[in-house]
């Protein structure tokens, strides 16, 4: 109309094929939810079909607002970098983050308080434990690993990133995924399997995602303009591509029937343990590991402006963290019923584990020789130097708490739950807050509000990992020791009601401190509201995006 | 590799890879030599486990290890020391009669020892873990017993339970009155029963009503006196302590739908040694009958 010579807007292979797809998919999930033996499987039915009739819709109305050609690779020979669905993801890491914690929050208060479960089977703890572990490792985790590996494999390879609705596909997918799984939890979905809890059909889901991003991520490799692979690279993919491994093997399940939300997996016995502990351990391994490190090696070495430490060390760590860590998960399964050699091998890797883990560390701690000072001046450095720190620390507890001498005393105990928090609270979190502050002013293109609130943050929130760690160390040791207890006369000291009692004080503080990690969320919430929505651009060319989207 | 790049880091004099990502560079630090060294010890120590412990699976089996060491044997082992150590007096507790328990001081200090976590694992949840009992669940510290306070009578109650379908349960239980008895009957009733401890009468009730519809009905199991029957497991209307609640509502939904609570028998699931402990301990909370 406007320009004879600009060519004839056709919509592409992609879009045609995917708004078929939807409409087939939505189809197909009114017929599921008419036909669903249970109105919460019929619920999520209509939510496939929501989304799926959502999606045609948008597919479309981008056709027609998007120009006749694709967007360019390059302008003016800088990569042309395709940041919206880093900033979705960002967004979304930050609103799971919130709902995790706040659920989290609310669990720790009814262990201490069980009256708060009000008799109500939707809040019940059992069914808020997964939501709170799904939306912290897999929603918040999860979007955080997204929206870093997309930014991070387009600027180290100099690449766009690869496709055009595929990197949309995986963030809104993903996303979507979390939604019904959560819900699932809520209304009673499960198939019972400790972080894989979503039924076949998400599972199902999941896998497509799944294997979509990891094809953007190879894909974008390939096309970078890098003569080699940077080693944040090395470990996202290693993470893409073992949670992917992972999540076949653990839900392996026959659906009861098309139109039921229930599956029964097809390993048994100890075997299915087995099955359910190389998943579990590895989803620490991969998922809050080797996704992690991947941050810390792109926001470190970036924020504090030095080299990384030791490239000959980020090769060796690399390998022999991701060929150790798989051979580990059986140390989760001590004293059990799992042959003693099983255990052997979980518990002997394990050790062998620690040394490749503290690598990761090294180079996150050492990157900074040269530039100790910026530690006093730049709070999100210092939350990324700590949570490094505090990655050691729990590199170095969790071989310990695998001898088998020490977990015949840890096992079961609050002790695990405050090994896991001292790597998901300060590890995890701190590394990705660290990652998210450095990224919302390079996407938005807006100076941070402020630095001070970030100390606040960073102060409050260590305060209540502290409370958090120390409460479940007393806790769990306490415990373990009181179940172990005999009288002279051969019998136990103690009944387990007693145990639990001598808990509650210590739950008290746990709630506190997760009260408090949570109220450091929210000042950091606030800090980047205040940013994109101010009306000052950054003036360091540096950090800007060369071109935004 | 070092001398290939002649790219120097100036801070500290490492030689770069020369790589350059989105502005990151990488030093060629050699491996730290502690990290090294620390690496192959637990490597050593992996192996060295491996050598003493059972440890790879082989086509049948796995290998055993120097030690042969077994989870499974070391439980046993561990259960064999502590038969040692229980042994000569769980043989004493085993032999004694409940009455000679109770007469022997050590004997009844050890089954006390043990009566008290395995009360609290197995009968706290419903009667409390002081035994202070809760709505229609009997408190054991009193004297009021529903179906005896002797030694024999509490290991009965403990070993078959009542209402569960033990073959030897305590079977009986307070019949559903709605539709046999008239409301106001059910109310002069509730309010008699009320009196027989000592509690007041709503105004313009008919005590002589009540009175009556309790002769008629109520005294075959409670007793003419209301003392209840520990043959039938009827409650003691007179002396203040009620299972469910002395209020006038509550108890006039008893003598509607009847009362039958259930507790399990415990025959079979708790060892011989252990009922005796538990009703030992049961009886020792100072309501026990002679």
């Amino acid at each position: 109309m406007a320009n004879a010579l600009a060519p004839q807007k056709q919509m592409t292979f992609g879009e045609g094929g995917l708004v078929l797809t939807f409409i087939a998919l939505a189809a197909l999930c009114i017929v599921i939810a008419a036909k669903a033996y249970t109105p919460e499987y019929a619920f999520h039915a209509y939510l496939f079909t929501a989304a799926s009739i959502a999606a045609v819709f948008a597919i479309i109305n981008r056709y027609y607002d998007r120009p006749a050609e694709r967007a360019p690779l390059t302008i003016d020979g800088k990569p042309n970098y395709n940041m919206g669905p880093v900033k979705f993801a960002t967004v979304a890491a930050m609103f799971w983050g919130i709902a995790g914690f706040t659920v989290g929050l609310i669990i720790a208060l009814q262990l201490a308080f069980p009256a708060l479960n009000f008799d109500l089977q939707w809040i019940s703890f059992g069914r808020l434990r997964p939501l709170h572990t799904s939306a912290v490792i897999f929603a918040f985790g999860g979007n955080v690993l997204l929206a870093t590996s997309f930014y991070v494999v387009q600027r180290t390879s100099r690449a766009r990133l690869a496709g055009d609705l595929a990197p949309w596909f995986v963030i809104l997918g993903y996303n979507f995924f979390i939604l019904i799984a959560g819900t699932g939890y809520l209304l009673g979905i499960t198939q019972g399997k400790e972080y894989a809890e979503p039924e076949w059909y998400s599972d199902l889901w999941l896998t497509v995602v799944w294997v979509t991003y990891l094809l953007v991520f190879l894909a974008t490799l390939w096309r970078r303009t890098e003569p080699h692979i940077y080693v944040a690279n090395w470990f996202y993919l290693a993470f893409i591509v073992t949670i992917a491994v992972l999540h076949l093997g653990n839900n392996a399940t026959v659906p009861v029937s098309i139109f039921s939300s229930k599956s029964y997996i097809v390993w048994s016995g100890v075997q299915d343990a087995m099955v359910q502990w190389w998943y579990g351990h590895n989803a620490v391994g991969f998922f809050l590991t080797a996704g992690f490190l991947a941050i810390m090696y792109y926001f470190i070495p970036k924020r504090a402006e030095r080299p990384v430490y030791s490239y000959r060390l980020s090769i060796i760590h690399f390998w022999a963290l991701i060929f150790l860590y798989i051979w580990a998960g059986p140390h989760h399964l001590h004293y059990t019923a799992l042959p003693d050699w099983a255990q052997t091998l979980g518990m002997t890797f394990s050790i062998m584990l620690w040394m490749p883990s503290w690598g990761g560390m090294i180079n996150g701690i050492m990157t900074l020789s040269g530039a100790w000072d910026k530690l006093r001046t730049d709070p999100v450095l210092r939350l990324m130097v700590v949570s490094v720190a505090f990655y050691g620390m729990s590199t170095f507890e969790g071989p310990m708490m695998s001898i088998k001498i020490v977990n015949s005393l840890s096992h079961y105990t609050d002790w695990t739950i405050g090994h896991v928090h001292s790597g998901a609270l300060g590890w995890v979190a701190y590394i990705s807050f660290g990652a998210i502050y450095c990224l919302v002013p390079w996407l938005w293109n807006r100076p941070l509000y402020s630095l001070k609130l970030v100390n606040w943050h960073f102060w409050v929130s260590t305060v209540g990992i502290v409370l958090y760690i120390t409460a479940m160390w007393v806790s769990g040791i306490l415990q373990g020791l009181m179940w172990r207890a005999y009288t002279s006369l051969g019998f136990l000291e103690y009944s387990f009601v007693e145990t639990v009692e001598a808990m509650h004080p210590f739950y008290v503080i746990r709630a506190l401190g997760g009260f408090l990690f949570l109220c450091g969320a929210l000042i950091m919430v606030w800090n980047l509201w205040k940013t994109v929505n101010s009306a000052e651009k950054a003036e360091t060319a540096g950090l800007a995006l060369a071109p935004a989207e | 590799m070092a001398d290939e790049h002649k790219d120097i880091d100036a801070v500290t004099g490492t030689a770069t890879t020369g790589h350059d990502w989105d502005g990151i560079r990488e030093l060629n630090t050699p491996l730290p030599r502690w990290w090294l060294w620390t690496f192959y010890i637990c490597i050593l120590w992996a192996i060295g486990y491996w050598v003493v412990y059972p440890a790879w699976p082989l086509l049948k089996g796995s290998t055993e290890g120097i030690t042969a060491w077994h989870a499974r044997s070391a439980v046993v082992e561990d259960i064999a020391a502590l038969n040692v150590l229980r042994g000569p007096m769980v043989e004493r507790l085993t032999k004694a009669s409940l009455n000679d328990i109770v007469k022997d001081p050590q004997l009844l200090d050890f089954a006390r020892a043990q009566g008290r976590p395995a009360f609290a694992d197995n009968c706290a949840p419903c009667h409390g873990a002081g035994g202070g009992g809760a709505k229609g669940y009997p408190n054991l510290n009193d004297d009021d017993w529903l179906w005896g306070g002797k030694l024999s009578d509490i290991e009965n109650s403990i070993r078959h339970g009542a209402r569960n379908g033990d073959k030897e349960d305590h079977e009986g239980n307070m019949p559903a009155f709605a539709g046999v008895l008239k409301p106001n009957e059910i109310s002069a009733v509730a309010d008699y029963a009320r009196s027989l401890s000592g509690l007041p009468a709503e105004e313009g009730v008919d005590l002589a009503l009540g009175k009556k519809v309790f002769a008629d009905n109520c005294a075959v199991c409670h007793g003419e006196n209301g003392k209840g029957n520990h043959e039938l497991g009827s409650a003691n209307l007179t002396d203040q302590i009620w299972l469910y609640g002395s209020d006038k509502a509550t108890i006039v939904q008893g003598i509607q739908n009847g009362r039958g609570g259930v507790m399990p028998a415990w025959n079979g699931r708790l060892s011989e040694p252990i009922i005796k402990a538990l009703t030992v301990y049961v009886y020792s909370f100072g309501g026990g009958e002679k």
